[in-house]
């Protein structure tokens, strides 16, 4: 049942991974503002149509 | 404020895939829907058999149909929420064709037979090579994407992407890892017990992290975007996200509940699968709530009805599959069409409906116009909605049934039914199921329909203009990059250079390690010969294993009717294993010696004449066409590599072996009266079917020692 061992290994290092994504996440804020960001997509980028004539 | 463009073009292009591959996968689902009660559509021919089919159908539906979805939103989502085009459009055509060649090379070899013979991971060791590229290639894609973005917060739909990309990654790689014998011919690496667990751990995180977690980072885009409201609670998708990611690898082994895994594994995985649904439900409940107060909405338009009913679906089958993960309600439902309806309401409901809502979603803005028809897409959905149910119900009624037919005893203690009768019995249920099928596909037609009428009264789009602020870079050193912040703190680095050169290692001492830990535990567990070898490579090829298991488990009904509960220690020398995960035909593990040759050569060329109201195909060229016997010594040095106790050198002489068993055999059928050549590859699977099995009787009983671990 060795296998279990690389598995045991492949999982934790993902784990790890995810982990110092997490820890990369809330020091460098990106789970502070935790309203904004859901209401910030619903909007588009479109250019203001005075931009385009310029 | 900065100008750029996002890139629609890559997005119709996979958006075009998945409607393709759609309609393939799901016309491929349903021929071997049919084919499961008229095994007669198969015409006899070798690349349009069930066996071969159903890999077909489900690498289409998986890598193809959801795959080119995910890629589509991705690309269109991806952007928009980075305020940035992509990051190479080179490096994004790369993703696309070599993506679409590597669909195009598995559809051509796996109806060619040229299968690994591990579900969902059929495909050979070129393709797999070329998937681990091409997944690359998306990765640099989409971090250089995310480097270069305006938007300083990573909405959660990206963390989903993130993981997904990761995940997907590191599975590949491990379950791949196979010898080659040849161009498109290898053996897995890991034997029996062993390549069961990696398979399992594989195959359950690769429907976690192939059709869960980039789906949800889609819904938590294109669901506030179609609604045009927030999500209900953006810190419970945070807390969702990262509760779901960790809990998911662990899950893995409620796939071998009851076989020869060690219990503490099997345990493991169910204390992992109850506690996921805390996150699923988590997700799925913030995709509904999302929907409060907005359900008017829902009744007006057909991208909202989609989802609602997507999120419905995974909610279910993210609380049944929990469920099945308990050993008692699993000693039901494993190896019956239960888990074909489980898999369907994920597929179908989850995965297709959300695919779906998305592409209602996308083209009529790609192509800058409204839907051509709001009354289509409802009827899409009906159909649709209506396909799930008919083809769900009655899978699920099959397998219960069919299991408690299994299980039935009758007062004198002997079987109550055969297993035949247990799957004529069940006919009328496949029947309904393919309806239910047909009629989902109907759906996704008027889809098709419809978005091409769309795509006709609209004007594409190519470069969609937007504008943002840049990120103004701050010079705090807490804002940077992680790489930077790790690059200049040497014990982290050294941490991160350690985890590198430990997989490194890792990659080089696994083999020996594995081959060292396959000692054999029960000295009578002898190697295939050649032949039987042969023989074994057809029975993969032809897929026998997606309907024939190879497992008993240790319940009375299944000890009575096949024999003696399977060990571990019995297959050390599988290479791949064979324990299948379905018995729409009985349990093949002690096959061996239960029938005389004769029985199978006449069963495998009509399977009719030997058991009236059989639904298994006709094999009629194992008849006809030769064992490549020319492969022999490849095999056996490629088993050899792999650690199995051949004698050095026997691979020049292992022809000569094989053919004296074969004319053994020939001998055998023609006192039977069946006149064959000796050298058809019908002999060779006759070999190994006879051998299946019969190893651990030549075992005085009380010297077992193989479920120690």
């Amino acid at each position: 049942m060795s296998v279990i061992i690389i598995l045991i290994i492949a999982s934790i290092t993902i784990a790890s991974l995810f982990l110092v994504a997490f820890l990369w996440g809330v020091k460098s804020g990106q789970f502070e503002d935790d309203y904004s960001p859901a209401s910030r997509i619903l909007f588009d980028d479109k250019p203001a149509p005075e931009k385009e004539i310029k | 404020m900065e100008k750029f463009y996002y890139d629609n073009r890559i997005v119709r292009a996979f958006g075009y895939a998945t409607v393709i591959f759609g309609v393939v996968g799901m016309l491929a689902g349903l021929y071997v829907a049919v084919q499961i009660y008229l095994p007669q559509i198969s015409m006899n021919f070798a690349p349009t058999t069930f066996g071969r089919v159903r890999p077909l159908h489900t690498n289409a539906i998986i890598f193809a149909f959801v795959g080119n979805a995910t890629f589509a939103g991705v690309y269109y989502s991806l952007q928009r929420l980075c305020k940035a085009r992509m990051f190479s459009d080179k490096l994004s055509w790369a993703h696309f064709w070599g993506w679409q060649a590597i669909i195009a090379a598995a559809a051509i070899s796996l109806l060619m037979g040229k299968t690994t013979g591990k579900e969902y991971a059929e495909l050979e060791w070129p393709i797999d090579i070329s998937i681990t590229l091409v997944w690359v290639i998306f990765g640099i894609n989409m971090f250089g994407t995310i480097i270069k973005r305006r938007e300083k917060h990573l909405y959660v739909a990206i963390w989903f992407y993130i993981a997904t990309w990761v995940t997907v990654a590191m599975l590949h790689i491990v379950n791949s890892m196979e010898v080659p014998v040849s161009f498109m011919k290898s053996y897995s690496w890991y034997a029996g017990v062993q390549d069961a667990l990696v398979q399992w751990w594989y195959g359950h995180n690769a429907v976690a992290f192939f059709l869960t977690t980039p789906v949800l980072g889609l819904m938590y885009y294109f669901l506030p975007k179609a609604a045009n409201r927030p999500v209900y609670s953006y810190r419970l998708s945070i807390i969702h996200f990262w509760a779901l990611i960790f809990l998911y690898i662990w899950a893995g082994p409620h796939h071998l509940l009851y076989t020869a895994l060690p219990d503490w594994a099997q345990s493991l995985g169910v204390v992992f699968s109850i506690m996921l649904i805390a996150p699923s439900w988590g997700g799925m409940l913030n995709g509904l709530f999302t929907l409060r107060g907005a359900w008017d909405k829902v009744k007006e338009d057909p991208v909202l009805k989609f989802m609602v009913v997507a999120i419905t679906c995974y909610g279910m089958a993210t609380f049944e599959g929990p469920m099945l993960s308990l050993k008692t309600i699993n000693a039901i439902a494993h190896y019956t069409d239960w888990i074909i309806a489980h898999v369907h309401i994920g597929g179908l409901g989850w995965n297709g409906f959300m695919a779906f809502a998305i592409l209602y979603y996308m083209v009529p803005r790609l192509w800058d116009t409204t839907l051509y028809s709001k009354k289509l897409a409802t009827n899409h959905f009906w159909l649709g909605t209506i396909g799930i149910i008919i083809y769900a119900v009655p899978m699920y009624w099959a397998g219960f049934e069919q299991s408690l037919m299994w299980k039935s005893f009758t007062p004198e203690g002997q079987l109550k039914f055969q297993f035949l009768e247990t799957v004529t019995n069940i006919k009328p249920l496949y029947v309904l199921r393919s309806i239910g099928g047909a009629l989902y596909l109907t759906g996704a037609l008027i889809m098709v329909y419809n978005l091409a009428k769309t795509i006709l009264q609209g004007t594409f789009v190519p470069d969609e203009a937007a504008e943002a602020m840049p990120i103004i870079k701050e010079v705090s050193p807490k804002k940077e990059y992680w790489h930077r912040v790790i690059e200049r703190k040497p014990v982290t680095m050294l941490v991160v250079s350690l985890v590198a050169v430990a997989i490194g290692g890792l990659i080089e001492m696994i083999p020996t390690f594995l081959i060292k830990s396959n000692i054999p535990t029960i000295a009578s567990v002898k190697p295939y010969t050649p032949l039987e070898l042969q023989g074994r490579d057809i029975y993969i090829r032809e897929g026998c294993y997606l309907c024939h298991s190879q497992m008993i488990r240790p319940f009375r009904d299944e000890v009575a009717r096949y024999g003696e509960y399977s060990k571990a220690g019995e297959f050390i020398y599988d290479h791949p294993f064979q324990w299948g995960s379905k018995r729409t035909g009985p349990d093949l593990a002690r096959e061996g010696g239960k029938y005389p040759d004769s029985w199978h050569y006449n069963h495998m060329y009509d399977p009719r004449s030997m058991s009236p109201g059989s639904i298994m195909p006709q094999y009629t060229w194992l008849l006809e066409d030769a064992v490549d016997t020319a492969s022999t010594p490849a095999k056996i040095r490629a088993m050899q590599t792999l650690g199995v106790p051949y004698p050095d050198g026997y691979d020049r002489i292992a022809n000569a072996d094989l053919v004296k068993q074969e004319e053994a055999i020939a001998a055998s059928l023609e006192k039977d009266k069946i006149k064959t050549p000796a050298n058809k590859e019908i002999i060779a699977l006759i070999a190994y079917l006879q051998r299946i099995g019969i190893d651990i009787k030549a075992e005085p009983k009380k010297v077992i020692v193989a479920d120690k671990n």
